[in-house]
């Protein structure tokens, strides 16, 4: 299935990512090619078979109700490209 | 003190031959004046390492012995350091200093191991070659023109080039096994579960997992001990005892059953590669193990399903890294879509946003069942062919990858030729069994890797496989020339 | 032309729990931005998931409470999209294996109907955080404090046909949530928050219309009032030839109307798949033993119970039962007042259930005792004071002044238990009021009821209402027929 510049676009937009004009082509030859590879996929024989999300058969472990994390506030914040009054800060979102 | 074994540096500390300030001076030493050509480091971490060394001498004067009491070591750059700066590979990370540590960073800590610095990788370990990472490259010490390998490419130079002992790695793919190939090392992959992916920073979850890079079995054994465990912050991390890897390793294989796989050994396998497989294979039934032929039919299928999961989940993964609470965030963003847009791509390198949009794009509406759930399907077939293997056999054999060291650039320009580089590593992390390389021959000079596969929670049968063929071979004792001098 | 509406109501309760569903930090309400966010919260890299144990029964004991398929499999999904709020960049949810599957409740309505109501599912989902908007120079804030609250999201089957019927719905779960101890249901604090999918069709057809969904519909009145403009303004539409757009809207309580929320983007595409972090849950028949056996009484069983034990009608049942602690209030109030149940149920329906509402308080902040107040009962029962004195005593009560049987000592308002007193102030009335004893005299027998209760508002003003009212009417008639 090979994608078309429309698809790249939508995708890129999904993951948000911005193409640069310059590599637009040559992205879109390794996506075709990577995918090319996986499409290999395709014929395989999976009539009936389970899929398999994780290595191990295991169950989800529980953990009991307690409030066990520590304050790491400020190691937090120094991390943030900005911020202010204790918040993280993005360009004005509109609702 | 540099040429030693971890076990043999034990030893040496155990025995007051030097103390562990002395060692990590040493080491650092030869850090500062050798990796500028090598590259294999991206953090040092000498204060903290003299330090954690004092600490060790202390200790050990003080009777107390932890395991790793005073060994050096480096750790990937894939887990969280607190205070020190985790960078992934990536510009995205490049001013992150993680907020905690890794619970394979606190572990080796509690055991006394002594942490010299962070190791090169490719970037969010999304590579075979580590020309990914934001750092650049890092170098093979046995011809510095050609590649280390990838993920763990720095780990696997620095432990080759006798900078470090001993380093940690992760593998998603191969990104332990493969470097340790490369760089004439043993190097295992765990069953997935066995050791926490708490601080380690994820690609693909269902796949990832931490081991040791070191120069034997015996010091990956001795590594691996400290390593595994069961972690209550890591639901996929497994409650269950951790074997006596160390005491597992008797060199016995007497009547071990080893399986080759034909889809290991295919027609246009490198001769040279194949021959030294053979010749591991050889050494080992004569000391005993009973060899036969397997099959592992869907093995072909391996990196088309690998290349959709792993990608699908890198995606997710990786969507955290959008320049709202930390990591990279571009300059003057103009809207919020802005920021996202530009940070992701300006913070990502052209291999990991290829990766991104693969992993989008198998996920999205439309797509997800004739990729995503077709891959889950294909990895249930390839787990249950390994499984049916490991019923006749007690552990697989093979090389680890299908060619040794390449030079630097010779497949960046194509990503899938790169990706054929996992072909018989991938297909382990499918299923999440274990699997090491040992060193077994040199081809015009450089490392020749062979792979044993176990079943789960098998790690001590395929260390002692490999410490059995150590025993016999001296493969893993071969050294590069680079930094004799030193 | 009649038309019909089609309601379905996806409804987030945020789950009672300590700390959060996938973290070990608290959910406590209103701390400094960003001081209740873990490193799970936040998204550091290299952190995980671990699932709150409390969250999980919380979860299974609704779906008992709703007899829905309990799973004993189910899987956390990751919903992968972009908002500043949303820190990993995927919102930890459920998809196709939800912890609970198909279910029912019923509701009755004011006018005593019932109806019985689908539920498709309920998942586990964690919440995102905060985006504030203002006082921040033209930026937007982020406080992550309640990402990785626990939320459970209960999606209805389209059974709803008005915005009446809705709040029904919605009052019965916040019934059920609050009877199981899993959320305290306020709504105006968002622990319990809904979107309404509305669409209208013609009456007898059997396929949907094409829907919208309304968000942000946060108080019951609200419910009510922003469906039902919304169905109106959906008939305007067809009726006026046009069609209906699937889109969301957004209700402003202010206007009263309902906004569309479009924006440019393209349609979602939520990209969900099993989370790698977390594995698949599965649930025994011991868990599922262990809950049944912790399993409050619901309501529609408690109704039942009070018709049947305590000879109530079912809309006073149906009142009572309504919040647990009224309920727990009725039934000590009854033993209290010696099981005299239906007046226990009248005080507390009008005059308790009154007061409350005035005050604006919840029956835990009542000013009077189930004690006090089956005491009050108990002095009117054997006499001692009138059902009106009965009231003055409650408002003492309720205003600090003392126990009942104080109020009544020390206020003096014992009913006159003395026969020779009260017919001396008869008497006197009579006298005083000499023109009326006249024309009572002289009216006809049909019109003399009137008459009578004048005289007798007359002898309860002249006792201070004390006089106890069978025998003031008896001496009255019997003074009047002198």
């Amino acid at each position: 299935m090979a994608i078309d510049h429309t698809t790249v676009e939508r995708t890129a937009h999904l993951a948000r990512i911005r193409l640069e004009d310059g590599d637009a082509e040559d992205l879109y030859g390794r996506l075709n090619e990577i995918l090319g590879l996986v499409d290999q996929l395709q014929q395989a024989d999976v009539d009936g078979i389970e899929p398999m999300a994780h290595p191990l058969d295991l169950d989800q472990p529980l953990r009991p109700d307690e409030v066990t994390a520590s304050d790491n506030r400020d190691k937090i914040l120094r991390l943030a490209p900005a911020e202010e009054d204790g918040c993280f800060l993005v360009p004005r979102v509109i609702e | 003190m540099h040429d030693k074994t971890l076990t043999q540096l034990k030893a040496g500390l155990d025995a007051g031959d030097f103390s562990a300030r002395e060692l990590t001076e040493h080491l650092l030493a030869r850090i500062e004046q050798l990796d500028p050509r090598l590259n294999s480091f991206v953090t040092r971490t000498a204060e903290q390492a003299r330090a954690q060394a004092d600490a060790a001498d202390q200790a050990r004067a003080a009777g107390t012995n932890a395991p790793l009491a005073g060994l050096p070591l480096a750790h990937k750059d894939i887990f969280c350091t607190d205070g020190v700066r985790t960078a992934c590979g990536s510009r995205m990370l490049d001013n992150f200093v993680a907020p905690y540590d890794a619970t394979v960073v606190e572990k080796m800590q509690a055991a006394g191991a002594v942490m010299l610095g962070k190791t090169n990788m490719d970037e969010f370990a999304m590579g075979s070659s580590n020309e990914t990472s934001y750092y650049g490259p890092a170098r093979n010490p046995w011809n510095t023109d050609k590649v280390p390998g990838g993920s763990s490419g720095g780990s696997a130079a620095a432990v080759a080039a006798r900078l470090t002992p001993a380093a940690t790695g992760t593998d998603t793919g191969g990104s332990i096994r493969q470097p340790a190939a490369l760089n004439g090392l043993t190097g295992l992959k765990p069953t997935y579960g066995r050791v926490s992916r708490w601080g380690m920073i994820a690609f693909a979850s269902s796949l990832d997992q931490a081991g040791p890079l070191a120069r034997t079995a015996e010091d990956c054994a001795l590594l691996l001990g400290a390593m595994a465990g069961h972690d209550p912050k890591d639901s996929t991390c497994v409650d269950r005892p951790v074997e006596d890897y160390s005491a597992a390793l008797t060199g016995d294989i007497q009547g071990l059953k080893i399986g080759l796989p034909e889809q290991f050994f295919p027609e246009h396998l490198d001769g040279r590669i194949g021959d030294a497989t053979r010749e591991a294979v050889r050494e080992l039934e004569k000391r005993g193990a009973k060899v036969q032929w397997v099959s592992l039919p869907h093995l072909d299928l391996s990196v088309p399903a690998y290349y959709v999961i792993a990608p699908a989940e890198a995606s997710s993964n990786l969507a955290r890294f959008d320049g709202v609470r930390y990591g990279y965030r571009c300059a003057q963003p103009q809207s919020l879509e802005d920021l996202y847009k530009r940070s992701r791509a300006e913070g990502f390198g052209s291999e990991v946003k290829r990766r991104i949009l693969v992993g989008t794009y198998a996920l999205s509406e439309g797509y997800y069942e004739a990729y995503y759930g077709r891959a889950q399907r294909v990895r249930t077939r390839i787990r249950d062919d390994f499984q049916k293997a490991l019923s006749e056999v007690d552990v697989l054999l093979g090389p680890t990858a299908p060619e040794c060291a390449f030079d630097i650039g010779a497949k960046t320009d194509d990503p899938v030729t790169m990706y054929m580089q996992d072909v018989f590593t991938i297909a382990v992390n499918l299923a999440g069994l274990p699997a090491l390389s040992m060193p077994a021959g040199l081809v015009d000079g450089l490392p020749v890797g062979v792979q044993a596969i176990g079943d789960y929670f098998r790690e001590g049968r395929i260390l002692n496989l490999a410490h059995a063929f150590q025993q016999a071979t001296d493969w893993h004792e071969k050294a590069p020339a680079f930094g004799g001098e030193a | 032309m009649s038309w019909e509406a089609v309601i379905g109501l996806e409804v987030h309760v945020q789950l009672a729990a300590d700390s959060k569903i996938f973290s070990g930090a608290s959910t406590r309400f209103g701390s400094e931005p960003n001081s209740q966010a873990s490193l799970v919260d936040l998204g550091m890299p290299g952190t995980l998931p671990v699932l709150n144990e409390k969250v999980l029964d919380m979860a299974l004991l609704f779906g008992l409470a709703i007899d829905a398929e309990v799973t004993g499999h189910s899987v956390f999904a990751r919903k992968n999209y972009f908002y500043p709020d949303l820190p990993k960049g995927y919102q930890t949810s459920q998809f196709d294996h939800p912890v609970v599957g198909k279910g029912h409740l019923r509701i009755v309505l004011d006018d005593g109907t019932e109806k019985t109501l689908g539920i498709t599912r309920a998942h586990l989902e964690e919440d995102a955080g905060k985006s504030l908007h203002e006082g921040f120079g033209g930026m937007t804030g982020i406080d992550l404090n309640r990402a990785g609250t626990p939320l459970l999201e209960i999606v209805s089957e389209p059974d709803m046909r008005s915005g009446t019927e809705a709040v029904a719905y919605l009052k019965k779960l916040h019934s059920i949530v609050r009877y199981l101890g899993i959320s305290d249901g306020n709504m105006a604090e968002g622990s319990m928050r809904c979107d309404a999918n509305v669409s209208v069709r013609r009456s007898g057809e059997t396929a949907f219309g094409h829907r919208t969904e309304i968000k942000n519909v946060n108080s019951f009145r609200f419910v009510d009032k922003a469906i039902n403009h919304e169905i109106e303004r959906q008939i305007d539409v067809l009726e006026d030839g046009g069609r209906i757009e699937q889109e969301t809207r957004l209700y402003d309580a202010d206007k009263n109307e309902t906004r569309s929320m479009r924006t440019k983007e393209e349609a979602d595409d939520y990209r969900y798949f099993p989370c790698p972090d977390l594995l698949p849950v599965r649930v025994t028949d011991d868990d599922l033993q262990r809950l049944r056996a912790d399993m409050p009484e619901l309501p529609d069983s408690k109704r039942a119970r009070f018709v049947h034990d305590y000879e109530l009608s079912a809309y006073d049942a149906h009142v009572l039962v309504a919040e647990r602690a009224v309920a727990e209030y009725f039934e000590a109030t009854v033993s209290a007042a010696g099981g005299e149940a239906k007046l226990s149920a009248n005080w507390i329906t009008s005059e308790l259930l009154g007061m409350l509402n005035r005050e604006e308080l919840s029956i835990e902040h009542a000013r009077i005792t189930p004690q006090q107040l089956g005491t009050i009962i108990r002095r009117i029962q054997d006499g001692t004071i009138s059902s009106k004195i009965a009231k003055q005593v409650f408002e003492a009560v309720w205003n600090d002044e003392g126990d009942p049987d104080t109020v009544i000592e020390q206020q003096g308002l014992k009913q006159m238990s003395d026969s020779g007193e009260l017919e001396a102030i008869v008497e006197q009335v009579l006298a005083d009021n000499a023109e009326q004893v006249e024309a009572y005299k002289a009216a006809e027998p049909k019109k003399r009821k009137k008459m009578f209760g004048f005289f007798v508002g007359q002898v309860m003003k002249a006792t201070g209402g004390k006089a106890n009212p069978q025998q003031a009417n008896a001496l009255i008639e019997q003074k009047l027929e002198q």
